[in-house]
């Protein structure tokens, strides 16, 4: 396969006639349709295959709990590279060429992995404790690496550093082909191997028992991580090609609750972070290309927190504030429905509510929306003086919480063993609660045992 | 057998050879190795010394005859699969690798599911199921497998009393159908009800045998009652010579 040699700093990357301003409209569409000039639309490209991969192989890292063996991974990279480029310039060739590097890098990530398994099972550190030492040496061995490069005759280690921030620039054709094939490979592997994934991630001890050999699709997924991340170096950087793999997956999981659905959806957010990135920083003048690629899945990543309608942070507190508010409007009917009076009337007075709503710690804007709520339900009527009535059904929907009430009362008094005294606060939290086959159950339980069943 | 830890051993010579057709009951206090002897038989933990056979023969040959029931909280529940997923996984091992799982099988794996009484609940994410209807899932997976003899560790841990009526009706069809089930089990009141045979267990086999003969409060007073003390001191030795 064609590979580029890493270009040096400066590589020629940016939109036509991009100045230090902000770039026009026309700018903004062809570098999204890929129509503004060939350099970019490779990188473009390639950072979206790219993201594509990582999104779907980090899907299983992250459910694997390897997320940040993964950081450890890509930190060790560096002392391989180093030393590759090292042997090389001894040998007397371009120690600069990808292939070269890469390998490197790939070997000495592998043995940063291995070097937390072999800490994990000598001696009793925790997890956290062996990847914060192996990340921190191998990075660390590789920082004074460099400086030796510095100073080596044919050093420049310029072209090293790229490495750390990442320089999605030097992106040539053969490595935009290379991410097709890493992308297409990991698609692949997860179509045909997703239940082995699936029952060595969610259960490893009963995969083994079962007879799946977990250490051979460990392997497996730990090669395509590797892949990804050796892949990921030049265009991301070390520092920040773990991102790529974490925050997709985890922006995935606010939207579904299937593995599949879980594993296409990161991909998307993967290739969509790595194509909107990779155009936004073509578009602003000097931003780094891998900057911007992880900032743009991080803003998904917060998007999908707030809105995801399955898991967001603003769907449960929707749901939340729409629970409080029913067994709100509840505990009125039911209050009313026990104030009745003689005439069978159900009806509270402006005192008694402005009462109720003190016992509850409902501020007063809280008690006027519970009334207009329950009005627009047809469950009462207000009265001019402030206080409410309640109609037919919701003299209904009151006698039915009350009996819910005394038949949970009862049940805990029976069965719980708890004192009648302490009973009434967690009756007030399950009443509204208890499903019809619930009540059936109570009821059939408090007839077994001849305590009289509430009316 | 012997089991050990960290040069510390936690299981001293079991020997112990189960019989076929019976409900057997592991038993003993905390830490007595109760899960380290099932995790030991199906090679979930390295053996010090010992082996284990199962019909004669290693492991490795009768896999597909036995099958798991692991601890409810060993795995991670907020996991995106639904309660008919992690059934189906009790099939993986006969579709094979690289095959989707087929409708025959996803058939199989929701009658599983029905046994258990969560029929209705299979298409629901694991973490929105509760602690006894996810033991029962892992059951069903374990039914799944369709094997002849069962390892459960602590099926009956923290479940309502449905689930644990639902979980001993299964017990009991397994039997009846000729399998065997090794379950850990804590519960000293229900041993004589639920099972036929019982290892009492503490980091050594105190007694084993048939309940109505090994089930006596003197077998039980040196299983739970005073530490084995000399066993332990022993032990802590051997770590700190280690």
């Amino acid at each position: 396969m064609l590979l580029s040699l890493a270009q040096s700093d400066r590589a020629a990357f940016s939109p036509p006639d991009a100045g230090d301003g902000w770039s026009t409209l026309d700018q903004i569409v062809s570098t999204l349709t890929l129509q503004a000039g060939f350099n970019t639309s490779i990188v473009v490209v390639g950072t979206t295959l790219l993201g594509l991969a990582a999104g779907i192989i980090g899907v299983f890292a992250l459910l694997r709990r390897r997320a940040l063996v993964c950081d450890a991974l890509s930190h060790a990279t560096l002392p391989g590279m180093a030393l590759a480029f090292i042997t090389a310039a001894v040998l007397g060739a371009d120690g600069r060429t990808l292939p070269v590097l890469l390998s490197g890098a790939a070997v000495s990530g592998v043995l940063g992995v291995l070097a937390i398994q072999l800490i994990l099972r000598c001696t009793r550190l925790r997890e956290d404790a062996a990847i914060g030492i192996v990340l921190s040496v191998f990075f660390g061995i590789g920082i004074v690496l460099l400086s030796v490069i510095q100073q080596m005759p044919t050093g420049n280690a310029g072209g090293l550093r790229q490495f750390i921030y990442g320089q999605t620039a030097a992106m040539s054709v053969g490595d935009a082909v290379l991410m097709g094939a890493i992308a297409l490979l990991a698609c692949l592997a997860t179509v045909l191997l997703l239940k082995e994934f699936a029952v060595v991630c969610f259960n490893d001890a009963f995969a083994r028992v079962s007879g799946w050999p977990v250490s051979l699709v460990d392997l497996g997924i730990m090669a395509l991580v590797v892949l990804v991340t050796v892949a990921g170096l030049q265009a991301v950087g070390l520092l920040l090609v773990v991102a790529m793999l974490i925050v997709p997956p985890v922006a995935a999981r606010f939207w579904t609750e299937r593995l599949w659905l879980l594993v296409i959806v990161a991909g998307v957010i993967g290739g969509l972070s790595g194509y909107l990135g990779a155009a936004t920083s073509a578009l602003l003048p000097r931003k780094p290309a891998g900057g911007v690629i992880v900032l743009t899945s991080g803003v998904i990543f917060v998007i999908s927190m707030v809105c995801a309608p399955a898991r967001g942070v603003l769907a449960a507190s929707w749901r939340r504030f729409r629970l409080r508010l029913r067994i709100a409007g509840e505990h009125i009917l039911e209050e009313a429905f026990e104030h009745r009076g003689g005439d069978g009337q159900a009806s509270l007075s402006a005192a008694q509510l402005r009462a109720l709503a003190t016992l509850r710690g409902w501020p007063r804007g809280l008690r006027r929306m519970l009334v207009s709520l329950l009005r627009l339900r047809g469950h009462l009527t207000a009265t001019p003086e402030g206080g409410v009535v309640l109609t037919p059904q919701g003299h209904t929907a009151g006698a039915r919480i009350s009996r819910n009430h005394r038949l949970w009362e009862q049940y805990l008094i029976s069965y719980a063993d708890i004192a009648p005294s302490h009973v009434d606060w967690s009756v007030d939290q399950v009443e509204h609660v208890l499903s019809e086959s619930l009540v059936r159950e109570l009821e059939a339980a408090l007839r077994d045992a001849g305590t009289e069943v509430p009316a | 057998m012997t089991v050990a830890y960290h040069r510390k051993p936690v299981l001293w010579d079991v020997d112990f050879d189960a019989p076929e057709q019976s409900l057997i009951a592991v038993v003993g206090p905390n830490g007595a190795g109760k899960s380290t002897l099932i995790k030991a038989c199906l090679g979930l933990v390295p053996r010090a010394s010992g082996q284990v056979e199962f019909w004669g023969s290693a492991y490795r040959s009768v896999r597909s005859r036995v099958g798991y029931v692991p601890q409810r909280e060993s795995v991670d529940w907020d996991f995106p699969v639904s309660a008919l997923d992690v059934v189906c996984m009790g099939r993986y091992r006969r579709i094979g690798w690289c095959r989707p799982v087929g409708r025959a099988h996803k058939r199989a794996a929701m009658e599983c599911l029905e046994r258990v009484g969560l029929a209705t609940l299979a298409k629901r994410q694991i973490s929105q199921l509760s602690g006894g209807q996810q033991q029962r899932v892992f059951l069903a997976r374990a039914l799944a497998q369709d094997a002849d003899l069962y390892f459960m560790d602590e099926p009956f841990a923290g479940v309502d009393a449905a689930t644990e009526r639902a979980i001993i009706d299964v017990l009991r069809e397994l039997r009846s159908s000729g399998r065997t089930v090794i379950c850990v089990h804590h519960d000293l009141q229900t041993v004589p009800e639920y099972f036929d045979h019982a290892l009492l267990l503490n980091m050594r086999v105190v007694a084993a045998g048939p309940v109505s003969e090994v089930f006596t409060s003197q077998n039980l007073h040196r299983t739970y009652g005073g530490r084995l003390t000399l066993l332990s001191e022993a032990a802590e030795a051997v770590a700190r010579s280690g």
